[in-house]
């Protein structure tokens, strides 16, 4: 790796700094999990087709596994370990999901949650129906999407009714 | 599933793109990175070196200055669908790129990206070419303007330059009232659609045809412009019967067959949205 294409990269991760040496090659997902040891973001497919990868780059969501490390330089990302407010508690998001049985083996999920993340802080009334295209970039191959939906749409309703 | 090594160029303007690009070998331009970088990472593209022109905020914005609209080759698709003035003046854009990918990729996938790529299926170049858009070039102190009709040379394959980075697209945008409709047929949402269509047309009082586009998607290597059809249309009572027969006619164009997907089928996909895509598009416009 030594006569890799190397930068410097400085950014925050879930309100972090870091300052880091990356490889131009390695992918935005990459370096989360082997850099930084957030391996709550997963890698599905490696094409941007499953969604597994997905983070939050200056709040909107993006393909980890289809944006380079690099180019998160000076740029914010969220990922699936930012959600949660302590240790031992879950978010709103994801305390739905534990609810409405919004996923099953979880491989998915992080992804989801992040998708789920900005969509419901763009459009915090949705219909089932957008909810269902806003997922449409996401795969899941265990629940069928049915507890998803129903999660997404009992997050929205309690961040409205608490004003967050 | 990694890229192979590269060299990577962050810029930060059209100009410092251009010079690089005059002066490196197997060079890559690197915009929403969402069909290069599969690429990439399965290995189809190795390149040496990858200019990002994702800090090149001059590449990037839509103008308006009477009916024509110019947006910046690094303008995301997101910010295309979400634009106010392209709502205003061509909603059929708005309404194909709804159907383009997911909220992840929108948030990435630029306009030029998509028309360098210029994938057969893709909605992006099929309506540009709906609209007779102007594609623009630039490279180390020149620039040129191609028409849509003219920029696509084969499967995959732009008329861009080996030193050439396009930099824009413009047209002009159809009358207020005009009739609109896109519609695609794809496995998933998001998907690439087997076929696409999309139509723009205006009535007069009497319910007459003055003017009117098409363009199917997803059935030749590039965005087909269906001319005869619009002649034959052009002057005609809007009615479901024409459109019917209009419907019918597309089957006479030879279309793509692959493993998945043979010829007939592509036919009757198209033969049925540009029946509906025209009836759809009649229903919206505004007569007189």
């Amino acid at each position: 790796m030594t006569d890799g294409d190397m930068h410097e990269v400085s950014l925050t991760v879930n309100g972090v700094q870091y300052d880091e040496t990356v490889e131009s090659r390695w992918s935005l997902a990459d370096f989360l999990r082997h850099k930084l040891r957030l391996t709550g973001t997963h890698l599905g497919c490696e094409h941007g087709v499953c969604g597994a990868c997905t983070v939050l780059l200056n709040g909107r969501s993006v393909r980890g596994c289809l944006t380079l490390a690099v180019q998160a330089n000076e740029k914010s990302v969220e990922t699936v370990e930012g959600l949660a407010p302590t240790e031992t508690e879950l978010n709103v998001l994801q305390q739905a999901f534990w609810e409405n049985h919004g996923l099953q083996c979880g491989f998915c999920t992080p992804g989801i949650l992040m998708t789920l993340t900005e969509f419901l802080r763009d459009n915090p009334d949705p219909s089932e129906t957008e909810v269902r295209e806003a997922l449409s970039g996401n795969i899941c191959r265990c629940t069928g999407y049915q507890g998803i939906v129903a999660a997404a749409m009992d997050a929205a309703e309690k961040l409205r009714n608490s004003g967050q | 599933m990694k890229p192979a090594p590269f060299q990577y160029h962050r810029v930060s303007s059209l100009p410092e793109a251009t010079t690089l690009m005059a002066s490196l070998d197997n060079v890559r331009i690197l915009a929403g990175g969402q069909s290069l970088m599969p690429m990439m990472n399965m290995r189809y593209v190795m390149v040496d070196h990858l200019i990002d022109l994702n800090d090149a905020t001059d590449l990037a914005g839509i103008r308006v200055d009477g009916h024509s609209i110019t947006i910046g080759a690094m303008t995301r698709q997101r910010d295309i669908l979400e634009s106010f003035d392209v709502a205003q003046r061509a909603p059929v854009i708005v309404e194909a790129l709804r159907q383009v990918g997911h909220i992840q990729t929108r948030n990435r996938g630029t306009i030029g990206g998509s028309l360098s790529h210029l994938d057969p299926a893709a909605e992006l170049p099929g309506l540009m070419t709906l609209h007779d858009a102007m594609v623009t070039f630039s490279k180390e102190g020149d620039q040129r303007t191609v028409a849509m009709d003219e920029f696509a040379m084969g499967y995959m394959t732009p008329c861009t330059e080996p030193d050439e980075i396009l930099t824009e697209i413009s047209f002009n945008s159809w009358p207020v009232g005009h009739g609109f409709d896109f519609r695609e047929f794809a496995q998933r949402h998001g998907d690439f659609a087997i076929v696409g269509v999309g139509t723009l047309l205006t009535l007069n009082s009497d319910n007459r045809i003055d003017r009117i586009a098409a363009v199917l998607i997803g059935i030749d290597y590039k965005p087909v412009r269906i001319k005869e059809i619009e002649e034959a249309l052009t002057g005609q009572i809007a009615s479901e019967e024409l459109f019917r027969e209009a419907g019918e006619s597309v089957r006479k164009l030879n279309m793509m067959e692959d493993a998945l997907i043979p010829e007939s089928y592509r036919k009757q996909l198209a033969s049925v949205l540009l029946r509906r895509s025209l009836i759809s598009a009649s229903k919206r416009a505004t007569r007189g």
